[in-house]
């Protein structure tokens, strides 16, 4: 059987190596790690030009292990290489109680051991509306809309707090191939060929970038648990994600077989481009809040009107702005029909995944996809042509 | 004679085993023929004795689930033998998930 002395890490040939790295299967020490983990990172930064000198830079930060080993490296790199950067924790409270009174504890010791000022915005304050109380409201179907429209808005709200020039998030090697998949799967074109995009929100909103795209979530996992970094690991007591999960799955299944497989899924997705032109909604600005948005209420005040008037089904699919009060008027009818009829609709969660999806980009259901509103509103948002696509390599 | 061995689990792994994340265990003596201890076979020992849910999340086939790591004396086991090594007295296993939370 190997021993346990015997292998030597293979960059500096000096000491004994602790860690068979999942991305290229060198054995390599702690140090070497590191090393080739934080350089990595760097190269991303600096290739894709994800920072100038001087900017104000929002670490969006959940406690967990990517935003948590994310904000500690940001620190790292801005010191070494000398960026120049303000750094900022920026977490999101949703108001779920045991999960994100934990995790924002977790933030906290964050802040304190790596001395980066942190700013929490919570639901409650930004709507009026904890998630608890919302799920009280409306179950536990369809409470992913809510909480990921929110969230979205509320970190750029904090960042604007924050008066940051941009936004960073956790999202690692796995996260973005993991979506590549779910993206195929659906055939989601309009969605595939955006979702490896290492800068978003070019569209008015702040941009968001993800320095860790190539990080593979072992590495992360490793470096935090070798650096003793301290993380807050579990599930969102609201969100079963079950198809999510069965893409994770067989990701990991695959990377078993061939680590390389997550690296090439992304690449794959970087040379995917997709000739025709897609019609996406053009940008202007919600009548209530000021949020950018295509419709005349952005997909938040939607959800919080459903939600003040104790329609929380408003906004779950399409609610177009100009059509809000036949849209209203049509949920009123629906809701009253099923308190007749009291029966509890089961839809698969693949559906409602997609429509919480389509929600965070369209603001809108498509029928095309068999998908309907649950009011039976028409769609007039993006139709894929799909005839008029073709995929280019 | 009995192992003692120590096992812990963290980012996650915990949750499948009562949050409790250091485990002293004993291992007792093999009567077979060969009286050794695999990880290939402490592992079916902690989905049999440890595990208190949901063994899917934790086990798959022989082996752990894909996504868990697993370090042996704070070494990564794939550069000891990985299911094979063999397991000596007050060795320190470390299941760690990759697969909750970001
Ligand atoms: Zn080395
Ligand atoms: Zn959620
Ligand atoms: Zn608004």
């Amino acid at each position: 059987m190997a021993s346990a002395k015997g292998i030597f890490c293979e960059s500096c040939k000096e000491k004994r190596a602790s860690i068979k790295r999942p991305k290229t299967g060198q054995p390599l020490c702690q140090e070497c790690f590191f090393a080739v983990f934080e350089e990595e990172v760097h190269q991303t930064i600096t290739q894709n030009g994800l920072f100038n000198k001087g900017e104000r830079v929002a670490i969006a930060a959940s406690g967990g292990k990517d935003s948590t080993v994310l904000a500690y490296i940001m620190k790292l790199l801005n010191e070494r290489h000398h960026y120049g950067l303000d750094l900022f924790l920026l977490s999101v409270d949703e108001g779920i109680t045991g999960y994100r009174d934990d995790s924002l504890e977790s933030v906290r010791r964050n802040r304190d051991q790596m001395g980066i000022p942190l700013q929490i915005v919570s639901y409650s304050q930004l709507y009026g509306w904890t998630m608890d109380a919302i799920v009280r409201q409306i179950g536990m179907k369809n409470n992913c809309t809510f909480c990921g429209v929110f969230r979205r808005q509320a970190l750029d709200r904090g960042a604007l707090l924050l008066k940051a020039d941009k936004i960073v998030t956790g999202h690692n090697a796995d996260d973005i191939a993991e979506t590549v998949l779910m993206n195929v799967l659906r055939g989601d074109i309009a969605r595939l060929q955006r979702c490896t995009h290492i800068i978003t929100g070019s569209d008015g909103a702040i941009p968001r970038s993800k320095p860790f795209k190539y990080s593979y979530e072992k590495e992360i996992v490793m470096y935090a648990y070798f650096k003793k970094l301290d993380y807050f690991s579990t599930e969102c007591v609201y969100s079963p994600n079950a198809y999510r999960g069965h893409a994770r799955t067989y990701l990991k299944d695959l990377e078993a077989i061939r680590p390389s497989t997550i690296i090439d899924i992304i690449y794959s997705g970087d040379s995917l481009s997709v000739k025709a032109e897609i019609k996406l909604p053009v940008q202007g600005t919600c009548s209530r809040c000021g949020y950018i948005s295509s419709q005349e209420l952005c997909k938040a005040c939607v959800l919080l009107e459903g939600l003040n008037r104790g329609l929380p089904r408003l906004g779950i699919g399409k609610a177009n702005g100009s059509n809000l009060k036949e849209h209203i008027k049509k949920l009123q009818l629906k809701e009253e029909r099923e308190r007749e009829s009291l029966r509890g609709e089961k839809e698969g969660e693949l559906e409602e995944e997609r429509v919480k999806e389509d929600q965070l980009v369209y603001g809108g259901c498509k029928e095309e996809r068999g998908l309907k509103c649950s009011c039976g509103h028409k769609t007039d948002t993006l139709s894929l042509q799909t005839e008029n696509i073709s995929l280019e390599f | 004679m009995p192992l003692s061995v120590e096992i812990e689990f963290s980012g996650g792994a915990e949750l499948l085993f009562n949050k409790i994340k250091k485990h002293k265990i004993e291992l007792p003596d093999k009567m077979g023929v060969a009286n050794t201890w695999t990880i290939r076979d402490l592992i079916g020992w902690i989905k049999e004795n440890l595990l208190c849910e949901r063994p899917e999340l934790f086990v798959q086939g022989e082996s752990v689930r894909p996504g868990i790591l697993v370090m042996i004396n704070n070494i990564d086991w794939d550069l000891v033998g990985g299911l094979d090594y063999v397991i000596n007295n007050n060795d320190t296993i470390l299941f760690i998930s990759t697969l909750h939370g970001g």
